[in-house]
């Protein structure tokens, strides 16, 4: 019996067309702020909103039970990547009290084709992502923050994004969760 | 088996979607001659039969029509007023319907956010530490089922209590909300879901669910 939504969970795209679609967006951007800043700014914002309605869909499909230790969520953020972005990111640099971790990326597919003009140095092009695992970290009612401590873009090795867990959220956590 | 209803809550309690996917229709009508040999009191703004059942038509009944013309609250359509119609010997002999009354939107958001402090209570009052809330309610003419997401949204399905399954179906209804309520891009969070495509992939998955009796696959 074929159902629609299972039609859905194998459609795929060819991931050239999302980064193209990604950079026409960021590009769009700059030509309406003319300020770095805002873009970056707007980018965080855009992914957030991403973020929150995401995770429920990555929830509703992967039936993922609550984490209780950063390095379940970390798994579950590197599969996520695998689910929406077809890239394992490792995990890597754990801090010593084990509340913040990278991950880091050989390749980024939002900057596939992306050279970044000297003008542009402070722009942070996938913030994009930062503002996406803040948003979908507090639904389900964890506070972290995210940025790119290494990007490819800059002329570094390798892209690396930070992540901090800093608190979680106890009043948001719903009745019988907790 | 038969599935009743499907509700969803949003995390802060409000309702947020509901569907009354196939509520058994219960109407009958009669002739009745002076005088009426039931007792009608008026609650909630609508007559209802207070004592003297019969036949079909129980206590807890409401009048729907009068002579085929419908009630609404105490009047007619046309403006009578339905007692000093049904006080009236001779007005007689009078054809009236009776019926379950339907819940009206505002009830059901009433016993929507009825059932949010009730979840939490039942999650309080458990003996063991870390209980989950009310996950399934049974009654003897229907059950309820629950599922609370990791978010806080309660997808809840009241069926047949011989209904198996419930919790797959809890699963895939969770599975279109995010398929075709959130990645609507119309759609803002925790508002009520007015999404076409949501109703009508819900309403062929309840009738799947409905014929195989299970969650469908």
């Amino acid at each position: 019996m074929s159902r629609q939504s299972t039609r859905l969970d194998v459609k795929k795209v060819n991931s050239e067309l999302f980064t193209l679609t990604y950079g026409a967006i960021v590009s769009q951007l700059m030509k309406d702020y003319e300020n770095v800043e805002d873009v970056n700014k707007q980018l965080d914002r855009m992914g957030y909103n991403i973020g929150v309605r995401m995770v429920e869909d990555f929830l509703a499909r992967t039936n993922s039970a609550r984490c209780n230790d950063l390095r379940e969520t970390a798994d579950k953020i590197q599969y996520a990547f695998k689910m929406y972005l077809g890239i394992t990111p490792a995990l890597t640099n754990w801090s010593a009290a084990g509340d913040e971790f990278s991950l880091t990326f050989d390749s980024n597919p939002l900057t596939e084709f992306v050279e970044l003009p000297d003008n542009y140095q402070n722009l942070k092009y996938s913030n994009v992502l930062c503002g996406a695992l803040r948003g979908s970290c507090e639904m389900v009612q964890m506070d972290v923050s995210c940025w790119f401590a290494q990007d490819q873009l800059k002329g570094d090795l390798a892209t690396e994004l930070r992540i901090k867990f800093n608190k979680r959220l106890e009043d948001a956590i719903p009745a019988g969760e907790d | 088996m038969g599935i009743y209803g499907v509700y969803i809550v949003s995390k802060s309690g409000g309702l947020i979607f509901n569907y009354d996917y196939n509520v058994p229709k219960i109407e009958t009508e009669q002739t009745f001659s002076y005088p009426l040999d039931l007792k009608l009191m008026l609650e909630n703004n609508r007559l209802l039969v207070s004592f003297g059942q019969r036949d079909n038509i129980k206590v807890g009944h409401v009048l729907l029509a009068i002579n085929g013309i419908p009630v609404a609250g105490r009047k007619l359509e046309d403006g009578k007023d339905a007692l000093d119609m049904l006080d009236d010997a001779t007005n007689y002999p009078l054809n009236l319907k009776f019926g379950r009354p339907k819940m009206t939107v505002n009830e059901k958001i009433f016993l929507a956010s009825m059932f949010y402090p009730l979840f939490a209570i039942a999650s309080q009052l458990s003996p063991e530490l870390r209980s989950s809330g009310i996950e399934t309610l049974e009654a003897d003419t229907f059950k309820l089922q629950c599922y609370q997401t990791l978010t806080g949204i309660k997808f809840m399905v009241i069926a047949d209590p011989s209904h198996a399954g419930l919790e797959q179906l809890l699963k895939k209804i969770y599975e279109l909300y995010t398929d075709y309520a959130l990645k609507n891009p119309f759609y803002s969070l925790e508002m009520p879901i007015r999404c076409e495509l949501f109703d009508t992939n819900l309403q062929v998955l309840l009738e799947q669910a409905d014929k195989n009796g299970i969650g469908a696959n």
